[in-house]
């Protein structure tokens, strides 16, 4: 499904990811995992196509095809999804108008029928339902005064509503309660089967108790150092990132 | 007057409409007419000179001769008139072709109680003394060129009056159409509005037109609010883009009253649309609302003066402007707090949206602050749409131009959401949409 190979991204002149090899294969869940400035928001926007993120290096491709070449807007309608870690607030535009009109986009890209208003409304709702979100925040602007947790819940709102292939989940994690915490991880799972694979940055192993992984890699200086299966995850939480440094230095060429 | 071709075309239609109207417009009204051509004449079209036309240059229409209007043989055709219609649903509907009243494309409907809303021409014949009453209730001669030239040579227009207590069930709606004719057309049209004690109402005065030519569309709009009045008037200006727009909104409240002005300019070569409010008695309250698009080269101008002349009154003036393209836009706000009107509050704020790189804007806030117990505060911004915004509807799978086009909207959405009437929030929420570059395909 994606295979990333020797990618290397700059932002604003920095080298931040520096040969990142990482295949997530249908039907998987990977989790990324890494210390701050490790590189692994570079990564997330990097597939979503954020502009002044610089590829120098590398290759990513989709579902066989080249994923740097498409626009933001063509990875989304060929099934890549973006959870934010920060979702941006859009004054002025209403959720639901917004989320027909991404839904809408996403269905004709793929040959589906548009949903009418109903159809849409019918399906936003019970959507909503089962991510406990109340049905007041479609009418409010996009992200406009939402918390943090209701944010990170109208990510997975849109996430359910796009069905992507490879949904890429950005710290979404990040400020939930453990409540909030495991109603994403419920969307999220609810969203896996043998044809979608899910790619789940975090910094924290808890979110993993929930939405449990194939595999598990640990993000340093931007490359994979080290995967394992979702053991190397409760290791990390346990016991920091420090002896991986260690082991690494140990391995380094004098 | 500097004998500026349109200035002397201006003195032949004044001279030429004396004579046609001696016979039937009384005497005062003829002499109001004089005195105003008069003052007109002393000062002439306005120049970069002036300071409040720094921005402004009418070098253009200065070589225009603009002839006396009239609907002719190319009048428009119902249809022709519906399609630019706003969709305003039920209304009493006036239309006016070139400045002159069109009664077989008028609907006006049975009024009210209370409730008058007829063409000046028609009342001239029966009722002379209200027209009287109310022209220049609200503008001071003798100070703006372009109000006393209207004063001189309008050649049609409304009287609505809702006497204390009246409510107007519908919206009033004053479509004035600029049609085909072989010249360029001077249209001066004059809107009378005097709301009774306590009385509430809509108005929506629409320009719009469909020629060829460069014609000017000169529109002075009085409001006299009395005590406890409830008026919103919207004014829609959507004429051709090789048209110029005046328009001069003049209005005074008493206590208690509170007054909505809703100004969207969208069309014209060169629109100036100024507003000046006088607010004259306690507890009067203003809120002015304005939206105005510009691309092309297109010269989109606001210049308001709101003017707080008695204690405890609130004004509240927000303005956005949308420039694409090469167009210049301008926004002059004034606000004058006498010195004793203490307890006042103003909040004044202009921002404006670069679509371009090309676009320009000025902005210039005006405060004159006479009394110590106020609360005013002004802002003005000017951007671009957001990159973090379009980024985030892209990655939502919204092309560039649709996630553009919503992003526009969206800024235009507290001026529009101001609107006292949901059709019309609708349909100029269309217009804006249909205005913008990709359609808005969302």
């Amino acid at each position: 499904m994606l295979e990333i190979r020797n990618l290397h991204a700059r932002v604003e002149g920095k080298e931040i990811l520096r040969g990142l090899d990482l295949v997530v294969r249908a039907g998987e869940v990977h989790a990324v995992m890494g210390p701050n400035g490790s590189g692994k928001s570079t990564l997330a926007n990097v597939l979503a196509g954020r502009a002044g993120y610089e590829v120098t290096d590398g290759s990513v491709l989709y579902r066989g095809r080249d994923l740097l070449a498409l626009t933001p807007e063509e990875r989304a309608r060929e099934g890549v999804f973006l959870a934010f870690q920060y979702p941006v607030e859009i004054p002025g535009v209403t959720n639901s108008y917004f989320m027909k009109a991404a839904t809408n986009a996403v269905r004709r890209h793929r040959g589906l029928s548009e949903l009418d208003a109903i159809d849409f409304l019918t399906l936003v709702k019970q959507t909503m339902k089962d991510l406990e979100m109340d049905e007041k925040f479609l009418s409010r602007s996009v992200n406009e005064g939402f918390s943090g947790g209701e944010k990170k819940r109208n990510e997975i709102l849109q996430m359910l509503l796009l069905e992507p292939t490879l949904a890429v989940l950005d710290e979404t994690d990040s400020g939930l309660d453990i409540d909030a915490l495991r109603i994403v991880a419920d969307g999220v799972n609810r969203l896996r089967s043998p044809l979608r694979a899910v790619l789940a940055i975090t910094h924290y192993q808890r979110l993993l108790d929930y939405l449990v992984p194939d595999r598990t890699h640990v993000l340093m200086n931007g490359r994979i150092v080290k995967s394992g299966d979702r053991s190397l995850a409760l290791e990390l939480e346990k016991r920091g990132y420090g002896w991986i440094e260690r082991e690494l230095g140990a391995e380094a060429p004098a | 007057m500097r004998g500026t071709p349109a200035e002397l075309a201006f003195a032949r239609h004044f001279a030429a409409a004396r004579v046609a109207q001696a016979s039937r417009e009384p005497a005062w009204l003829a002499r109001h007419r004089a005195e105003s051509f008069a003052a007109f004449e002393a000062q002439g079209l306005p120049t970069a000179k002036h300071e409040d036309w720094r921005f402004t240059s009418l070098a253009k229409l200065e070589q225009i001769e603009f002839t006396a209007g009239g609907v002719d043989a190319s009048a428009p055709t119902a249809e022709l008139i519906a399609a630019s219609r706003i969709a305003l649903g039920p209304a009493h509907r006036l239309v006016f072709v070139n400045g002159c009243y069109a009664a077989q494309l008028s609907s006006v409907g049975a009024l009210p109680p209370g409730c008058r809303v007829a063409p000046l021409s028609a009342l001239l014949g029966s009722d002379g003394e209200a027209v009287e009453r109310v022209l220049a209730s609200a503008a001071e001669p003798k100070r703006r060129a372009l109000v006393d030239l209207n004063s001189a040579l309008w050649s049609d227009g409304v009287l609505i009056e809702l006497e204390p207590g009246a409510v107007l069930d519908r919206p009033v709606h004053l479509l004035f159409h600029q049609s085909g004719a072989d010249a360029p057309v001077g249209a001066h049209v004059r809107t009378l509005i005097a709301a009774g004690a306590g009385s509430r109402g809509t108005i929506v005065e629409q320009h719009s037109g469909e020629t060829r030519h460069p014609d000017l569309t000169n529109a002075v709009t009085e409001i006299r609010a009395d005590r406890g009045a409830q008026l919103d008037h919207v004014l829609v200006q959507d004429l051709p883009e090789q048209s110029t727009a005046f328009s001069a909104l003049l209005s005074r409240q008493e206590a208690q009253s509170r007054l909505g002005l809703h100004a969207f300019t969208l069309g014209a070569a060169l629109a100036r649309a100024e507003v000046e409010s006088r607010l004259e008695g306690e507890g009067a309250e203003l809120a002015l609302y304005g939206l105005y698009l510009g691309r092309g080269t297109q010269h989109p101008d606001q210049h308001t003066t709101i003017d707080h002349a008695a204690p405890r009154t609130n004004s509240r003036e927000l303005f956005k402007g949308i420039l694409d393209e090469r167009a210049h836009g301008v926004f002059h706000g004034r606000i004058h707090v006498r010195p004793d009107a203490q307890k006042i509050s103003a909040d004044q704020t202009n921002r404006a949206l670069l679509l371009s790189d090309r676009a320009t804007i000025n902005s210039k806030p005006q405060l004159e602050i006479y009394a110590d117990d106020v609360k005013c505060s002004h802002g003005a911004s000017i951007g671009q749409l957001d990159d973090e915004q379009l980024f985030y509807l892209r990655a939502r799978g919204l092309d560039l131009a649709t996630a553009r086009a919503l992003l526009t909207v969206a800024f235009a959405s507290e001026v529009l959401e101001k609107l006292p009437h949901d059709g019309l929030r609708a349909s100029l929420e269309r217009a804006l949409l249909g205005w913008l570059p990709s359609g808005g395909g969302a």
